[in-house]
């Protein structure tokens, strides 16, 4: 029969649209519940830190190296393709900018969700699969307060942080292949980059990009660790999750928060 | 992981992750010359601005002194109006010369001035009467063109 196998195609979309925005509108009531419990986890601010310890201080190799890599590549490339219009001396502005506005805050929020945003939600599935989180609810012990917020609030510390010390590594290999590698002047590459980034709006649209990463990616790990199915295969399912979902915000968000911030130019 | 071993690196962590933003800002930004200094508002008016560009420099003996503000079209005589602020801390002369000029060929363009001898200074809100346009190079190449066609064509 035809029309069966046309509602029955209905059906599931229905029920998969159902599913999203059901979800969607969970995932809000939850970001409300985090920040309501946030006072709470505040009080004990030890733990906030932990998760700063965790996220933000063991990220830092991975940052600082990438960054590193990042910013030598951009000097060599940009080198290459500037020099073609003589435009070589311009290597410090196009670095400096692309790190700052773009590359900084994106590729830090990338790295930040599969290295951080993944072991939290690993952490918290499993203590969800172990019955660890049920557990404190019985001893009256708010999951929100002791387990959630502080993770949430220990991503959004440390996203800003990462994401200027990329940014600064980056412009530190590029000084390192423009400057002592290629033989660009030392003088003229940091002039350059001086003369074309204001602090305001550049910088510090820079540092709103990293904070609303951090937001995204701090909420959608606590999220898709908190709503796991409790077994094995659902916390790994939940951990892609995170990853992919987290890389998909930053990147629509950029898109987004570039939109706004430097649309037409100044 | 005891707890004073956390908070030492959470605290190296923070404080070199603040250093990052200071030096984004004071080292590949340019914080320092944006510091907001006390400025007062000159305006000039020119026939063909060219490229100017809001924030563009404005520039005396080669010293930035302020930046442009403002730039907008006067309908009534067609001139282009710009607006800047100059630092308080650089006067200009009533007779100053405002032109618009670039940095290489092709580099930004920007406004130059050229202080003249009078004693009397320009207040805020001045107006800078003396000023030179920007050269469009299209016209300037039309014109060789044109002169070199004539005397060959007068030439034969």
């Amino acid at each position: 029969m035809p029309t069966d196998a046309v509602t029955f195609l209905l059906r599931r979309v229905g029920r998969a649209t159902q599913q999203s925005v059901g979800r969607l509108g969970f995932a809000a009531r939850f970001f409300a519940l985090v920040l309501y419990h946030s006072p709470a986890a505040f009080m004990r601010l030890q733990l906030t830190f932990r998760e700063i310890y965790f996220s933000g201080v063991l990220s830092l190799v991975i940052i600082l190296v990438s960054g590193m890599f990042v910013g030598m590549v951009l000097g060599l490339q940009g080198y290459d393709a500037l020099n073609k219009y003589g435009a070589g001396d311009s290597l410090g502005i196009f670095v400096g900018l692309s790190l700052v506005r773009e590359l900084g805050p994106v590729v830090a929020g990338l790295l930040f969700a599969s290295r951080a945003g993944s072991a939290v939600t690993a952490e918290i599935g499993l203590m969800k699969t172990t019955e660890q989180i049920a557990a404190m609810e019985m001893m009256a012990v708010d999951p929100l307060a002791r387990i959630v917020a502080p993770r949430f609030w220990g991503g959004i510390v440390s996203m800003p942080l990462l994401a200027a010390l990329f940014s600064v590594l980056g412009v530190f290999g590029a000084y390192i292949v423009g400057v002592r590698l290629i033989g660009l002047d030392n003088g003229a590459f940091w002039g350059n980059m001086r003369a074309g980034i204001e602090f305001w709006p550049d910088v510090t649209n820079g540092i709103i990009k990293s904070i609303v990463f951090g937001v995204a990616v701090s909420l959608i790990a606590v999220f898709e660790g908190y709503v796991a199915t409790p077994t094995a295969e659902g916390v790994s399912t939940a951990t892609t999750r995170t990853v992919v979902g987290s890389s998909l915000a930053i990147l629509a968000l950029d898109f987004l928060l570039t939109v706004f911030m430097f649309r037409g130019g100044r | 992981m005891n707890r004073s071993t956390i908070d030492l690196w959470v605290g190296i962590f923070v404080v070199i992750g603040i250093g990052a933003i200071v030096f984004l800002a004071l080292k590949v930004g340019n914080l320092t010359s944006l510091q907001t200094a006390q400025t007062y508002r000159l305006e000039a008016d020119f026939d063909n601005i060219g490229g100017l560009k809001l924030r563009a420099p404005v520039k005396a003996a080669g010293v930035v002194v302020g930046r442009v503000d403002r730039v907008r079209f006067d309908p009534k005589n067609y001139r282009a109006v710009v607006t800047m602020s100059i630092d308080q801390g650089y006067p200009f002369s009533k007779d100053t010369i405002a032109s618009i000029l670039t940095s290489g060929l092709l580099g930004e363009v920007y406004i130059g001035l050229d202080a003249g001898g009078d004693t009397q200074m320009l207040a805020d809100g001045g107006v800078i009467t003396k000023t030179q346009s920007a050269v469009v190079l299209e016209k300037l190449i039309g014109q060789f063109l044109f002169d070199k066609a004539s005397t060959l064509g007068g030439g034969k």
